[in-house]
């Protein structure tokens, strides 16, 4: 996951040492998220002492699976995450490649990329409901250029179908995450490569895709894929700015889990679960593909 | 001439978002289709200190308190676990570092519905310290994901040199560790401060509704259709991010919270 950890530091630790430094942050790590999700799980399966309902085995499991909902669930899930990403790589590749020999020096350009990365999801949340709902600023701006007659002629770009307000929002503020993921290796691989290539009459193009693109591939997938983690499981913007049919996963998750009806509690558990084991296979999946391109360089 | 294009595009891209936040915090009346607001007041503003039994103060307050005990217990857990991965060497070390960054990248959600019920028994649930817990399973992974890297480009010889002189453990901390690695550990306190100041989901779900922090106050504000007040008390939210920022580039020349999610 992190390459840097496989190069050794050189430095040896007698064990008790080791145990005494990360003993109590490991603890508190297995005790909190493994056992939080085992304890989900239980619960999930209906594991007796910790359930209130007749369901056990997979019984929540299936009847999420089942749903007929689940599918558009997911698919929604999958179009906002997968969207979201794509976009804000491309964009972060570009506005990269545009500042690389520049960002290195620019202060001014440094903090306004930062502002993004501070700012609460939420807050952008709400700016964007302020600016793209049918009332909102880019409406009244319409108005005022004679475009819009009134807000129900406005395209609806909150709360529907294509979730037009939460990819914004995500864009927005994944952007400066990947960019500054990227400069921290284009910064360090320097000018000489690309010269080399220039000497050897490669184009723009020969140069972006032979040299720079394998170089700053692991890190962009690895930004990506945190990035995509993140929006495939994140509650606060879909909940606020998207429909109320279908859900996305974890707004599904959250409404079933704090459902008046508690015997829908182990369902919103259970599709929480299942979120969880889709990031989990993303991960693993960027593991093996890391681990296949760098066995295909070492044999080449 | 292009890169001029280039920076207004990113000064434009930055700020944007927080013009219809600062409009709406100063608007008294403004119904569409005007552009901008046709009476201007303090009445938002106002609010925030006076209205509804310090409700909004009180909610900084348990927004600030959460994140310095959670920042403050992450520190300490995770400066010795970041010095022990980003430092030696030993087997098994690959493994270890995935599992404690694991739950960076895997939503909490699940976790805050698995640990609320054994938190209901244990009474956790709806406490501080309940809440606390639950942002330290989000923010210590992120903490150790930081200080492991300020610890890999520290040299721990200097400790070595301090106690040939006859330093004491504390003394080798206070007075070598500490001021090497400071600006390495004031960016992590920062990554794990706000993390825990933008948690939303979790202190809902462990809280119960009884911790009621700014994002649980903004939520509602959203849903009660005042305008004006959300966007104050957005801007109110963000207030402790821009400073950092602020206090960051001046600090650092250049800011280092490139990560911070």
């Amino acid at each position: 996951m992190d390459p840097a950890t496989s190069a050794g530091t050189g430095r040896s630790c007698p064990v008790r040492r080791l145990l005494l430094l990360l003993g109590p942050a490991l603890f508190l790590i297995l005790l909190l998220f493994g056992g939080g999700l085992l304890l989900g799980l239980f619960q999930a399966l209906g594991y007796p002492p910790l359930s209130a309902g007749s369901t056990s085995g997979l019984g929540h499991f299936q009847q999420v699976l089942g749903d007929a909902d689940f599918p558009r669930s997911l698919g929604l899930t999958l179009y906002i995450a997968g969207t979201s990403t794509v976009v804000a790589a491309l964009l972060s590749l570009v506005l990269a490649l545009a500042l690389v020999n520049w960002a290195a020096r620019s202060r001014l350009i440094h903090f306004l990329l930062q502002i993004p990365l501070a700012v609460p999801h939420l807050v952008i949340a709400i700016s964007l409901l302020l600016i793209l709902s049918p009332s909102g600023l880019l409406s009244r701006l319409g108005s005022a250029l004679g475009l819009v007659g009134s807000p129900a002629a406005f395209p609806l770009l909150v709360n529907d179908p294509f979730g037009v307000a939460i990819l914004a929002t995500y864009i927005w503020k994944e952007i400066p995450f990947i960019t500054f993921m990227l400069l921290a290796v284009l910064k360090n691989i320097g000018s000489e490569l690309a010269e080399v290539g220039a000497t050897l009459k490669a184009s723009r193009r020969q140069r972006f895709l032979h040299i720079t693109l394998p170089i700053i591939a692991p890190s962009l997938g690895a930004a990506s894929l945190i990035v995509f983690a993140y929006a495939f499981g994140a509650f606060e913007v879909p909940y606020l700015l998207g429909q109320t049919y279908p859900l996305t996963l974890p707004v599904w998750a959250y409404k079933s889990y704090s459902d008046i009806d508690l015997l829908s509690r182990p369902e919103g558990i259970a599709i929480s679960l299942l979120i969880t084991g889709t990031v989990l296979l993303a991960v693993l999946l960027a593991e093996l593909l890391l681990h296949s391109s760098r066995r295909r360089e070492g044999g080449r | 001439m292009r890169r001029r294009l280039l920076l207004t595009a990113v000064l434009v891209g930055a700020i944007l978002p927080f013009l219809p936040l600062l409009l709406w915090s100063f608007a008294e009346r403004w119904f569409y289709p005007a552009l901008f607001p046709e009476g201007w007041g303090l009445r938002a503003w106002s609010y925030l200190v006076d209205t509804a039994g310090r409700q909004i103060i009180d909610g900084l307050v348990a927004s600030f308190t959460l994140a310095l005990a959670t920042t403050a217990l992450s520190l300490l857990l995770g400066i010795p676990a970041g010095r022990a991965l980003g430092l030696y060497d030993f087997a098994g070390k690959r493994l270890l570092s995935l599992l404690l960054l694991l739950p960076i990248i895997v939503p909490p959600l699940a976790v805050a519905m698995g640990l609320h019920r054994w938190f209901l028994q244990l009474g956790l649930a709806e406490t501080f310290f309940g809440v606390v817990l639950i942002h330290l399973s989000v923010c210590l992974p992120y903490t150790i994901f930081v200080l492991q890297g300020v610890f890999r480009d520290y040299n721990p010889d200097f400790e070595a040199q301090a106690r040939s002189l006859g330093a004491g453990p504390l003394a080798v901390f206070w007075r070598v560790t500490l001021p090497l690695t400071l600006p390495g550990i004031a960016v992590a306190a920062l990554f794990s401060f706000l993390l825990s100041w933008s948690q939303y989901l979790s202190t809902l779900i462990i809280g119960g509704g009884r911790t009621l922090t700014l994002p649980i106050l903004l939520f509602a504000l959203i849903d009660s259709g005042d305008r004006p007040v959300a966007a104050a008390v957005s801007l109110l939210f963000v207030l402790p991010a821009l400073l950092a920022l602020l206090a960051g580039a001046q600090a650092l020349g250049r800011g280092n919270i490139e990560g911070v999610r």
